[in-house]
């Protein structure tokens, strides 16, 4: 089988012909451009080589030459550089209607979450055609989350949501790998992006489900006393959750953030850092008694009262961040204007 | 060679090397080249530990199975391999030994501005390369080079604070080493001898410098924060404690970036003047190659973030960090084609130095390219973490930098030693290495495309991947040859090698105008320059043409 | 200088005796060194760079609880060993002063008076530290900074472990500046030895300056550590 000698991986995102349409590209300009050294090279290395009485001849350099093979390869890099950068915000800017599939990385395995309540492990179901973005954090080391056939990659930091997205065109068994290293298991830490026909996904979704994610976010906001404070109305001591997702939330401190995933979540395990503006710093933190698994679920309910939004992209640090936090590092992703 | 021609030398001519015996004569001399040859052997011992664990690496994935060794071991196999070669031979090689040795001769001076502090910074090398070779001993470290937060300073099992003592005691070699050349530079250069007249090696050796002094002072503070983190759990770089690893990897790259300059910049240096000697020509475009180096320290501080487009840094912040990149990728261009426009018109002698700058050329070349297809965002997010970026690395660190320092051996050993090699046996080592080179890493550039993740020991997951991964095992066997036949034959050559002239190879540059090997104090008459660097055209004069046939 | 244009290398004997025998002339030998120091300086400035570069970070996103935790370190200590170490660089310069210009006396009572300001800054800075380590301030296992304020924001508390955080910069930084304020008083102490036996003349006393130049870099340091670590958001 020709499988023991690829040479080029396989296309099954709409991304990965964008990626290889650069690479090949790339690979014709560097190509050419080492052809012509390389001719260069071999050509004076023969034609000039040493010969008993011939001297070599001077040659000061030349400013209008120097000046042209420096701005020819600018220019090509500026071209690479453009189509680059192109391609990278394509990768970056996750559709607003892409269904939602939350990731915890740990030593050494992927647990996958669906919106739809399915759980998987090293394991990712997905339908051919439909757009999907991974929301994703890590319970210890970074990973990082990564599909050859798709072409994309995103590091799993711990404290802080990262986001990816896709979608398959291909059916079949891809493979899934962590490229940041993590320690012991590193490389056993694999899996399989299984794409399949949207039909025999759907019976694969609807195979044992124990409910979707929000409803087990909306269990957990009963359980552990969320809606005492943060009531339906305005009457609460904490502020009203309905509606607030992909909001500008005014804080006690003056600054103005973005109700994304980041925010949430850091809401639930920092209360204190990004106070609502008009409340009492009362909110205990939630850290280290809730799983990252439960976190999702919490953000999730909260996503889904903000019914109005349901459907909008969610702003967080990897998919578009604002133009002030460029070269910045931001602690949990959440965007401050 | 040059029997004919050589002044018959007395066997009591002082020299460097014989003017006093006894290891104490050594080890606290302040004698720019003992220290250059107290260097030598260190690295060399150290380029082979490297060595051994990257052959140990290759063997590991032969088979897709784990097979060869453990888990464990083999995380700490790549990270010692990558601490030992990166820290340990690649950064002090050639400015500690070819640097140590040529600064001040090719300036014209005694010696360098600070000699003790330079036996001082081979002792600091010393007492780190022993933390490292203890911290091996007592089990290593897995952390991989990079020690990135927050498993290095609260996951690893594994003693990274004495690694990285190791290290941050060898960042001060490092720095105290380009402290000394930076003013030796500025200060002692010989009557005569403009900055217009430097040759390009003391230029690029001069940039090196830069960022020597800049950088290493950064990794050191962060390494300390991170031993700090680790011992204490202050929560510097721990989100669980508020603390951002991001703040780590910038921190970190911030000087690992510009530690790739430190290691290539020397390497063209030397290639300037290769290429020059044996095309008997001045280097076309003197001035744009000096001043390349220059740009290549400045900017290479300024694209320390390219290492992190899916590190979760904002879009914008990628955007200028590739941007930049592209900026950094002009020198370096603008280098090789004032090499290749060298060639033109010139007189070519493929002597072995030759033979190891044309495979320099070919490698960088190929370095140089693959790093455009890194610094695009798109392909960065597909192939960044792969061998694509293993093949990448090892094409400039070991390509270029390695490449140029046997070359930078070669043709300065008749000076080091006064003796010369077998030219046979040193071409043939320059085409094995070559070969070798080419396929260890060219099949890595394939696998990494095909989404080959690094540090991986194990990849039964995706056994398709072996045949590539075969070739490259193999490709590391003949590089292992390539690399061990000159050390043979250079200690072959101290005792059995034709005794050389003081210039074998007719070259320009003040360190071929004195003695081989060359007199403690360098010169015994103090140099005037008198004339333009790599002013090939007066040496090959028709009087002198002769002298060079006779060779 | 009769000797300083002497060629020949191996007359050592006509050389000021405080020449070494690779440089060229006395004048060469202090440009070296002065040089070296600043080249050395250059480098000590991103050695601080990365924690500094570290501390505005911190201090921009955690700034309540920086504050907070700024307000539990004493001012008044830290303002006199600012007042200490200025007053010290004053002394420097007399050194310096003084061994341009012979005065043998009042170059050894600068250096004196240099390194007893030097010892005065670090046994303050040790009292600090003690008051630190007695309020379980230092980081660590026993770190606890439960209930304290952010000023300018009523009824709200530091989260500990961004003041955690503080503690460590802190104790990082100003640890870095006391590990240098006492590398400088060993080079001061060589410098009163030399003095001592008479070895700084008008010719030569590059030693001196350049020692000098080293003890001002440090004070420095400690004029941006001072507001930086102790007067955030410090307005009555």
């Amino acid at each position: 089988m020709l499988n023991n000698f690829p040479l080029w991986p396989q296309q099954a995102s709409t991304l990965a012909g964008r990626v290889d349409a650069l690479y090949v590209f790339l690979l014709i300009v560097t190509g050419m451009m080492t052809l012509l050294i390389f001719i260069c090279v071999v050509y004076f290395a023969a034609r000039f080589r040493h010969r008993p009485g011939v001297r070599a001849e001077q040659i000061e350099g030349s400013t209008p030459l120097e000046i042209t093979w420096s701005a020819i390869p600018f220019l090509v890099f500026m071209v690479i550089f453009a189509w680059g950068a192109v391609v990278y915000f394509k990768e970056r800017t996750p559709p607003a209607d892409a269904s939602e599939v939350y990731v915890v990385a740990k030593q050494w395995m992927w647990k996958v979450e669906h919106a739809e309540g399915q759980r998987e492990i090293n394991e990712l179901h997905v339908p051919v055609g439909r757009d999907v973005k991974l929301i994703m954090t890590s319970q210890d080391v970074i990973h990082s989350f990564y599909i050859p056939a798709f072409r994309i990659k995103q590091d799993v930091l711990p404290g802080r949501y990262t986001v990816e997205w896709f979608r398959a065109t291909k059916p079949g068994i891809y493979h899934l790998f962590c490229a940041e290293y993590c320690g012991t298991q590193h490389s056993g830490m694999v899996g399989d992006i299984v794409v399949q026909e949207p039909a025999q996904f759907e019976a694969w979704m609807n195979g044992g489900s124990s409910g979707p994610l929000s409803a087990s976010g909306e269990k957990m906001f009963a359980e552990l006393g969320c809606a005492t404070c943060h009531r339906n109305d305005a009457g609460g001591r904490g502020p009203n959750l309905k509606g607030v997702f992909g909001k500008p939330v005014q804080l006690e401190d003056g600054r103005t953030v973005t109700a994304d995933e980041n925010y949430l979540r850091e809401c639930i395990l920092d209360p204190g850092a990004k106070r609502v503006k008009g409340f009492q710093p009362i909110m205990p933190t939630f850290q280290g008694l809730v799983s990252e698994e439960q976190v999702n679920a919490l953000v999730a309910y909260i996503k889904s009262i903000s019914s109005a939004n349901a459907g909008e992209g969610v702003k967080s640090s990897a998919s578009a961040a604002t133009p002030q936090s460029a070269g910045k590092v931001q602690p949990n992703g959440s965007q401050v204007q | 060679m040059s029997m004919e021609i050589a002044i018959p030398q007395p066997a009591e001519r002082e020299t460097y090397l014989n003017k006093e015996y006894g290891v104490w004569s050594w080890l606290l001399t302040t004698d720019h080249k003992r220290i250059a040859l107290l260097y030598l052997i260190s690295i060399t011992f150290f380029f082979f530990i490297g060595g051994f664990f990257a052959l140990l690496i290759r063997l590991e994935l032969l088979t897709p199975a784990g097979d060869l060794v453990q888990a464990d071991t083999y995380n700490k196999l790549f990270t010692m391999h990558g601490m030992v070669m990166i820290f340990f031979f690649l950064i002090p090689s050639i400015p500690a030994v070819l640097g140590n040795f040529l600064v001040p001769m090719m300036i014209g001076a005694k010696d360098l501005a600070f000699p003790r502090i330079n036996l001082l910074s081979w002792y600091l090398y010393i007492i780190g390369g022993v933390l490292m070779l203890h911290c091996m001993l007592t089990g290593g470290v897995d952390t991989g080079w990079t020690f990135y937060a927050p498993f290095t300073t609260n996951f690893t099992n594994t003693n990274f604070i004495e690694a990285g003592m190791a290290i941050f005691v060898a960042g001060f070699s490092s720095i105290l080493t380009g402290l000394n050349f930076v003013v030796t530079i500025h200060r002692m250069r010989a009557p005569g001898l403009t900055w217009a007249r430097l040759p390009l090696f003391i230029w690029a050796h001069y940039a090196t410098s830069i960022i020597q002094l800049l950088g290493t002072p950064v990794i050191a503070v962060t390494i300390v924060m991170v031993a700090a983190e680790r011992a204490l759990h202050l929560g510097i770089f721990d989100p669980k404690l508020g603390g951002d690893p991001l703040l780590f990897q910038h921190l970190f790259w911030f000087y690992s970036h510009p530690a790739v300059y430190i290691m290539i910049l020397p390497a063209m240096g030397i290639m300037s003047e290769i290429i020059a000697c044996f095309s008997r020509k001045r280097i076309f475009g003197y001035s744009f190659v000096a001043f390349s180096s220059i740009a290549i320290a400045v900017f290479g501080f300024l694209v320390w973030a390219h290492h992190m487009f899916v590190a979760g840094m904002s879009v914008y912040a990628a955007l200028v960090f590739s941007l930049l990149s592209y900026a950094v990728a002009v020198p370096s261009a603008i280098k090789v084609f004032n090499w290749t426009a060298t060639l033109y018109k010139g007189s070519i002698h493929y002597d072995a130095p030759m033979l190891y700058a044309f495979g320099f050329l070919g490698l960088f070349t190929m370095g140089g390219l693959t790093g455009l297809f890194l610094a695009a965002l798109g392909i960065n997010v597909h192939v960044t973490d792969t061998y694509f970026v293993v093949a990448h690395f090892h094409y400039i660190m070991v390509g270029g930098a390695v490449m140029g320092y046997l070359g930078g051996m070669h043709f300065w050993w008749p000076k080091i030693s006064g003796r010369l090699y077998p030219e046979g046996w040193a071409r043939l080592a320059a085409l094995i290495v070559f070969i070798g080179f080419n396929l260890t890493f060219f099949p890595q550039f394939i696998l990494g495309y095909l989404g080959m993740p690094r540090r991986y020991y194990d990849y039964s997951h995706m056994p398709e991947f072996q045949v590539l991964n075969v070739l490259s095992t193999a490709g590391a066997t003949v590089l292992g040859v390539g690399y061990l036949l000159p050390m043979i034959y250079f200690l072959w050559s101290m005792r059995y090698g034709k005794p050389a002239s003081d210039n074998p190879w007719n070259a320009a540059g003040l360190e071929w105008k004195t003695a081989s090997p060359p007199p403690t104090f360098n010169f015994d008459e103090e140099p005037v320059v008198t004339w333009e660097a790599y002013n090939y055209e007066e040496l090959d004069a028709p009087h002198t043409e002769e002298v060079r046939v006779a060779r | 200088m009769p000797d300083s244009t002497i060629v020949g290398l191996h007359h050592e004997e006509q050389h000021h005796p405080e020449l070494l025998h690779h440089f060229a002339d006395p004048q060469q030998q202090r440009d070296a060194s002065s040089l070296g120091m600043w080249v050395f300086l250059a480098t000590e400035i991103m050695f601080f760079g990365g924690l500094f570069c570290a501390y505005l970070i911190y201090r921009r996103w955690y700034f309540g609880d920086f504050a907070a935790a700024s307000k539990t370190i004493s001012m008044p200590l830290g303002a006199t060993n600012t007042a200490v170490l200025i007053c010290s660089s004053l002394t420097v310069v007399l050194a310096v002063w003084a061994a341009q210009t012979a005065r043998r006396t009042l170059l050894l009572g600068s250096l004196a008076i240099t390194m007893l300001l030097g010892v005065t800054f670090l046994g303050i800075k040790g009292i600090e530290y003690r008051d630190k380590f007695v309020e379980h301030h230092v980081p660590g296992a026993s770190f606890s900074f439960e209930n304290e304020p952010v000023p300018g924001h009523p009824g709200q508390y530091a989260n500990p472990h961004h003041a955690q955080i503080f503690f460590s910069l802190y104790f990082v930084m100003t640890g870095l500046h006391a590990l240098h304020m006492i590398i400088g008083l060993g080079i001061f102490l060589w410098l009163l030895m030399m003095a001592w036996k008479g070895r700084f003349t008008p010719e030569y006393h590059t030693p001196v300056e350049i020692g000098g130049l080293y003890w001002h870099f440090v004070d420095i340091v400690w004029i941006y550590l001072f507001p930086l670590l102790y007067l955030i958001d410090r307005h009555p």
